[in-house]
């Protein structure tokens, strides 16, 4: 057995997605008709190992919120396959999703949005406990304290408001919500994006410390690279709705195969005015993702493109050694 | 020796609010040479928009002012010209583009409409030259089919092309200094790379300074000929670029360099982190402002105030680490 096939063995497959789409309809004119879709997510097939981070990057509306939601069911998926320990969670009813909510939880990138601004933060981070019927209150209480000092937040703070918190601290209530449940997964979407540098190391650390704790899985959505690259076992790239490449955090950043992974890491600046590099610049805009390109959506900004890409989508395939492309040429 | 084409002496400026003052900038001094491209980073709040919109005088007030200092742009203090005087100053020979170009293009008026009428109000031409100006620029800024989008109104643009229009309505009058406030800080790191690869271009042919405020140590560290560090208001250092990322002094630009994860490192285990968060502006700690968060703190920090002061050619910090509290003048900052 190979070292990766035993590993994924050890770690096993906690939730695996196959050919996920998710279309949203535009509606116009008189009758507020369908005239068209917005081809969010378009087919991503992915697994999601138990005890991992997988990364998610891309560009602004290549489709990651939009797969981290409806790999939860927050939104319903237009077609696909997501089975959550063998189960095909996309063929449950409202209800047996419920309840199986416990599992999965999600945090937010904009730790201000997220809270609800009437409510202490001691009842945001009970909510969960109420719905789900954990506990008396007395033991609710005895948690909520007790997952502020996990989240490194003193438990005096349970009766003030979020508006009382700075924007790390707000991300700190956030993940205590989220982890009050012992959830099995968690989708944290761009959890750090809208920090500063300063603080963003603070809930990074503390996201890992969590994760090793409570062995936690993360499907991890980000626009920063390094920050991916840092948290991330593993990384999937999205482009246009499509995952164009999966591989090993540190293979994919040192052996990027897909074109667009090769440019998008090229791009980054890097703070170290010693290093001089070769960079790729990207020609023009990401297409619209209501009539993306035929063939390889990457097609009109690829430098090594061909004939054959306009005509023929690429599909995943393994490349290397647990390292899955879509691309004819690479 | 090289032309000082602006040099901000002194500069404070504060908001007068309902809690409190909040003193945004505070004893600012800085300079830049033609030609070169200053970067200012720090992180949010720390003061860099007001500081820019110091310098073009656009602060609303109240309840902002400019409580002191001197702004010289070629030798002439801004700070005692006209209203009248400043808006010609404006956008002929110093510009400025934004963060979000949304909220600086006007929706209902075409590209061409906005970028002529900066033309027409600075330089002596009529509206058909304007025009012809304006489909040059845009070309230019690799706006492909100029002719055609010069008539599309704002909104029918995406980020990236709008910041490319924000880029040709700021260098359609050959301006000295463009002063550029987090220009790439919406856009995607791929488009990112365009408009810095564009910036650069322009620089090179137009001669212009730049003035470059980011929260991005990566950019600056790929644009700027020298950086300034801004903490709460203050500039905590200031040096060549080369120098602040081999060897930074102060143990804020220290902080910050190493809790960014970095791709030109093998992935660290843990980050490092800053504790604490930046101050409340309406209390800020007595004594060095960095003092509640500084692994190195000594007692002098929290009583005395380092000033910025120069340590080596070229280089400059505030700090005690550095700076011997004997030689350092009390009160007014060391003049620069
Ligand atoms: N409710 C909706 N109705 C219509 N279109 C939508 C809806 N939600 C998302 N979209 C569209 O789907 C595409 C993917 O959006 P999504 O939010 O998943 O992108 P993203 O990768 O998370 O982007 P970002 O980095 O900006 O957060 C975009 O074109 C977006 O405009
Ligand atoms: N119009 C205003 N009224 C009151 N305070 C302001 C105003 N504009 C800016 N400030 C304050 O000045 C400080 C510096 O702000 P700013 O220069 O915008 O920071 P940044 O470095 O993120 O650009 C902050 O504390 C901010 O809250
Ligand atoms: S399939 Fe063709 S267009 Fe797509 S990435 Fe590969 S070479 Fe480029
Ligand atoms: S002056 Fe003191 S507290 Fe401030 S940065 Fe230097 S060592 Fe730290
Ligand atoms: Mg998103
Ligand atoms: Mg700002």
């Amino acid at each position: 057995m190979s070292a990766v096939l035993q590993d994924q063995k050890a770690h096993g497959v906690l939730m695996e997605v196959r050919d996920l789409t998710k279309y949203f309809p535009i509606t116009g004119g008189l009758f507020s008709r369908v005239v068209g879709q917005v081809k969010a997510v378009d087919g991503v097939s992915f697994d999601l190992r138990r005890g991992e981070t997988l990364g998610l990057v891309g560009e602004s509306g290549c489709g990651k919120t939009t797969t981290g939601r409806a790999v939860l069911r927050l939104i319903e998926p237009t077609s696909g396959t997501i089975k959550f320990e063998g189960q095909d969670i996309t063929k449950l009813s409202k209800r047996e999703m419920r309840a199986l909510r416990r599992e999965m939880q999600i945090i937010f990138q904009d730790p201000f949005g997220s809270l609800n601004p009437r409510m202490s933060v001691g009842q945001i981070i009970e909510e969960p406990l109420v719905i789900h019927r954990v506990g008396n209150r007395k033991e609710r209480e005895a948690r909520v304290r007790q997952l502020l000092e996990v989240v490194g937040l003193a438990s005096y703070h349970v009766r003030r408001y979020p508006h009382e918190f700075s924007g790390g601290q707000r991300q700190r209530i956030g993940i205590a919500r989220a982890i009050a449940l012992n959830p099995k997964i968690i989708v944290a979407d761009e959890p750090v994006s809208a920090l500063d540098v300063s603080i963003q190391s603070q809930i990074l650390n503390l996201m890992e410390d969590l994760q090793h704790e409570f062995g936690l899985t993360y499907l991890f959505i980000a626009h920063g690279l390094n920050v991916i690259r840092h948290i991330s076992d593993r990384v999937g790239v999205m482009y246009l709705g499509a995952m164009v490449e999966i591989a090993s955090s540190e293979e994919i950043y040192h052996k990027p195969l897909h074109p667009y992974t090769e440019a998008l890491f090229s791009a980054i600046p890097i703070p170290n005015p010693d290093i001089k590099r070769e960079r790729i610049i990207l020609q023009g805009d990401v297409p619209s993702p209501v009539n993306p390109p035929s063939g390889c959506r990457f097609h009109t900004r690829c430098p090594i493109a061909q004939e054959k890409c306009k005509v023929d989508r690429p599909i995943l395939k393994e490349s290397g050694p647990d390292h899955w492309v879509a691309c004819h040429y690479r | 020796m090289p032309e000082r084409v602006l040099d901000v002496r002194n500069l404070s400026t504060h908001f007068f609010t309902e809690d409190g003052v909040v003193k945004s900038v505070d004893q600012v001094s800085f300079y830049i040479n033609s030609e070169e491209t200053l970067g200012i980073v720090g992180e949010s709040g720390c003061g860099k928009s007001v500081t820019s919109l110091s310098i073009m005088q656009l602060i609303p007030s109240p309840p902002g002012k400019i409580v002191g200092g001197e702004i010289l742009f070629r030798g002439e203090n801004l700070l005692t010209k006209s209203s009248e005087e400043m808006r010609k100053i404006r956008g002929n020979d110093i510009a400025m583009i934004f963060q979000e170009p949304m909220t600086s293009l006007n929706p209902v008026y075409t590209i061409g409409d906005q970028i002529a009428e900066a033309v027409v109000l600075h330089q002596k031409v009529n509206k058909k030259e304007a025009w012809k100006r304006a489909v040059d620029m845009l070309r230019e800024v690799g706006i492909p089919s100029p002719e055609k989008r010069v008539r599309e109104y704002p909104h029918q643009m995406s980020g990236g092309m709008r910041q490319r229009v924000m880029i040709a309505m700021a260098m359609s009058c050959n301006p000295q200094l463009l002063i550029a406030d987090e220009p790439t800080t919406a856009l995607d790191v791929t488009i990112q790379a365009q408009i810095l690869d564009l910036m650069r271009k322009l620089k090179r042919e137009f001669h212009t300074s730049i003035m470059l405020i980011t929260h991005d140590l990566g950019v600056v560290a790929e644009m700027a000929d020298r950086v300034a560090v801004m903490y709460a208001g203050k500039i905590v250092e200031e040096s060549s670029t080369g120098d602040l990322f081999r060897e930074p002094l102060h143990p804020y630009t220290q902080g910050l360099l190493d809790s960014i994860p970095r791709l030109d490192q093998p992935a660290a285990e843990k980050l490092h982190v800053i504790e604490g968060t930046v101050p409340n502006p309406l209390n800020l700690p007595k004594g060095c402002t960095f003092a509640p968060r500084c692994p190195k703190v000594m007692d002098i920090c929290r009583e005395k105030t380092p000033m910025l002061t120069e340590v080596s050619e070229g280089r400059k910090v505030s700090c005690w680490l550095h700076v011997d509290p004997q030689k350092q003048p009390s009160g007014k900052e060391a003049a620069s």
